[in-house]
């Protein structure tokens, strides 16, 4: 158990191993998947009943749901990949939701854990980017269109020619899906252990004398950072949706 | 001397999670220069974009978002690195 300024801490696998509730070896249920399922249920039930008695004016849940489909029509898909986009309405809206339900446990009281902040459900959804943005890319413009436009940018020397096919291959194929994937599980993952950190720093200066003294200074971090890792829920999903658009536009139309 | 080497070959086993530790630091530390750097820049030269035409501040903000993203991961690499190490 690691000591700083006579503080007693927790080891780092408190907070990062969880045991299995119930289930076997192999398909194991921890307080993560529950949160996942959870979430599931959130996003589905949400936009259930914002369905179901629909209004010419929206109240309550209807105007909520109506702001979020505006958001991700105006704000991200009209943004990115114009008209032709708008197939992609219903995946990109779902991602979005998903990943901010999925991330906003991290500051609601009993769950305290961003499923995100395990490196499952962004891998996952990176993966399905990942194959998606190569099926529309072919389909679009077939193989050899699809590699052309994708690897040979425009107007280059040819003498740079091989070295820019070269680092543009590798963008393709690994670094643009395991940016999107570490992006978001590292986000979730800092900020789950900064609040961690600044909540076991308030709970051991309640224990001792002297010390007390800092705790109004960790305790208004710690209800500031509560609020910023708000925004970064937010952020994560919006940065998460907006780059499949980008993704999936590039596919779309090679100009840009 | 020889026992000098000794107790220094003797501690050298016991040193490896400290040099961990520090190699950790150094990797997030080294991480952390660029994007911090990058991320200024984008930011800095967004809110003067913004400010000198104020209407254009909201397809200004999602680029500046993106760019930021793209900015980040490299820290974020780091981060994941740093925990990755181990002694």
């Amino acid at each position: 158990m690691p000591s700083i300024l006579a503080l007693e801490f927790p080891p780092i696998s408190h907070a990062v191993e969880w045991p299995i509730i119930f289930g076997g070896e192999w398909l194991g249920v921890n307080k993560v998947v529950l949160l996942m399922w959870a979430s599931v249920i959130v996003v589905f039930g949400f936009f259930l009943i914002a369905a179901r008695r629909q209004r010419l004016i929206p109240v309550g849940v209807q105007n909520v749901a109506e702001s979020t489909v505006d958001f991700v029509r105006n704000g991200i898909i009209m943004q990115t990949m114009g008209e032709d986009g708008l197939f992609y309405t219903p995946l990109l809206l779902m991602m979005f939701s998903f990943i901010f339900v999925c991330n906003i446990w991290e500051i609601i009281p009993v769950a305290q854990l961003p499923v995100n902040a395990r490196i499952a459900l962004p891998l996952f959804m990176a993966l399905l980017v990942y194959v998606m943005y190569h099926a529309v890319g072919i389909k679009r413009q077939g193989l050899g269109g699809y590699l052309k436009s994708s690897l040979v940018p425009p107007g280059v020397p040819k003498a740079i020619l091989p070295l820019l096919v070269f680092i543009e291959l590798i963008t393709l194929l690994i670094t643009k899906p395991l940016s999107l994937c570490v992006r978001l599980f590292a986000n979730m993952f800092a900020g789950h252990l900064l609040l961690i950190t600044f909540a076991v720093i308030c709970a051991a200066l309640w224990a001792i004398q002297w010390q007390i003294v800092i705790l109004p200074f960790s305790g208004f971090l710690l209800i500031a950072l509560t609020g910023f890792e708000v925004l970064v829920s937010f952020l994560q999903a919006f940065i998460f949706t907006i780059l499949t658009a980008v993704y999936l536009g590039q596919s779309m139309h090679p100009e840009h | 001397m020889l026992s000098v080497l000794a107790q220094a070959a003797q501690s050298s086993v016991d040193i490896n999670p400290g040099l961990t530790a520090i190699g950790r630091g150094i990797v997030y530390g080294g991480a952390a220069i660029g994007p911090g750097i990058g991320i200024g820049l984008v930011v800095g030269n967004a809110i003067s974009s913004m400010s000198r035409q104020p209407e254009s501040a909201g397809m200004v903000r999602t680029t500046m978002f993106l760019g930021i993203a793209f900015t980040e991961a490299l820290a974020l690499f780091g981060f994941v690195l740093a925990f990755i190490i181990s002694g």
